[in-house]
This record gives C-alpha cells, sequence and structure tokens, in this order.
C-alpha cells in the first residue's frame, strides 16, 4: 500500500508492478488526464499545488479503508503536483483483488475519496489568457498574467 | 489574546498575497479565526467548504487554539 505526490511525470506500466499478488484474479486501475477543456472554456495547461504532508496521510488512510472495505490484495495510488499539460497524467490508483466486483469498486471508492479530502488544489490556465482555482470563490476570475 | 501563524494555501494565498502571517487574536476557535481572517483577506468561500489544520493535523472548526499554535487554511479542494 503507498500513496504518493510526484512532481514527474507518473508511470502507470511501473506503478502496476506493485500490485502482483498471487491470490489476485483482478486488477483495475483508473488515469485521471488533464483535458483541454473545462465548464466550456479551452484549457491549455494545469497547475496542481498539493500540502505533501498531509495529502499523503490521508491518502493512505483512504487506501487503508479500501483495503478493508473490500478485501484487497494491494492498492497504490500516486497524484501529481506541478505544471502539466494536455494528456498528462494527473492521478493514478490502482487496486488488486480476488474478483472483478471488488476491484472495480475499490478503484471508484478510492478516486471519490482523493478528490473530496486532499489537500490537493488545481489552477486551470485557459485559452484566452485568464486563470482560475478550480471548485473555489475566492478569487475568481484571475486576470491574465 | 492569543498570537497565531497562519498558513494559506492556493486561492488564499493569492488573495491574501502572502503564505503566511503572523496574527494576533481574540478568536478562541480555528473557525472564529477564520471569520476573522475572511473578512480581513476577502476570502468567499464558506467554512463548510473549506478545511482547517492545526499543528499539522487536519482539525474540525471548533478546535480551540492556544498561543503559539500554527493553523493551516485550506480553500475548496480540487484533486484528481
Amino acid at each position: 500500500m503507498s500513496f504518493r505526490i510526484s512532481t514527474h511525470a507518473l508511470d502507470p506500466g511501473r506503478l502496476k508492478d506493485q500490485l502482483s499478488a498471487d491470490a489476485a484474479g483482478a486488477c483495475a486501475c483508473f488515469e485521471g488526464w488533464v483535458r483541454n477543456h473545462n465548464d466550456s472554456k479551452s484549457v491549455r495547461a494545469l497547475e496542481y499545488e498539493a500540502h505533501e504532508g498531509l495529502a499523503v496521510k490521508e491518502g493512505e488512510k483512504i487506501l487503508a479503508e479500501a483495503i478493508e472495505k473490500f478485501d484487497l490484495h494491494a492498492a497504490a495510488a500516486e497524484h501529481r503536483a506541478g505544471t502539466l499539460e494536455i494528456g498528462d497524467c494527473a492521478v493514478w490508483v490502482g487496486v488488486s483483488s480476488s474478483h472483478r466486483d471488488a476491484a472495480f469498486s475499490a478503484c471508484r471508492y478510492i478516486i471519490d475519496e482523493l478528490k473530496s479530502r486532499l489537500p490537493i488544489w488545481k489552477k486551470e490556465y485557459y485559452a484566452d489568457g485568464h486563470s482560475g482555482w478550480i471548485n473555489c470563490v475566492t478569487g475568481q476570475p484571475t486576470a491574465p498574467e | 489574546m492569543i498570537a497565531v501563524t497562519a498558513r494559506y494555501f492556493a486561492a488564499f494565498r493569492d488573495k491574501a498575497g502572502q503564505d503566511t502571517e503572523t496574527v494576533r487574536t481574540k478568536a478562541k476557535t480555528a473557525g472564529e479565526l477564520y471569520a476573522e481572517i475572511a473578512a480581513a483577506h476577502g476570502f468567499a468561500d464558506t467554512m463548510t467548504r473549506c478545511k482547517v489544520a492545526v499543528n499539522d493535523e487536519f482539525a474540525d472548526w471548533n478546535t480551540r487554539l492556544a498561543d503559539g499554535d500554527t493553523v493551516l487554511f485550506f480553500p475548496p479542494v480540487a484533486g484528481g
């Protein structure tokens, strides 16, 4: 079980290696990618800011909850920090379990909890030069820099 | 009156124009301190959508503050 914040590109192939278990008959992985639009605005780049210490602590708690709740063999996740471009992998979640139902459910549980509980913030940079922190009322919208 | 260190992240840091400040306050709880700081810096997000940590542990808004505490104010999160 491991949760990490990374300032480098995520490598799903390598990340998946840590899920291996002889008793596992299913593996489910989820990748969140940077898309080129949000709320009908054209997005050109993203920046993620994280409070690493608390994000790792909370991320590990979420993985432990999923292992317990869905009887998993392994669970891991990694989230990016820093500047990302369209198509980059922003978050990766992977689990292994004896059967597929638990794997699908656990993967969904983990990504939903990560999104609502981790101290991570996303700033979008738009094609028109504006930028803004997502989900925040404070400081919207930001003029071009 | 106590003195605490307030730390701001993401939109809060941008809005406050600083990431850390020392605040002398009569606030008894983290929530009372947020109300003061939000008014001073123009933070517009409600407490229910934000998070707070006291001395590097997540806390709730009713947590009582002591002189010398470090209080981290987190605007609405947006991971994933």
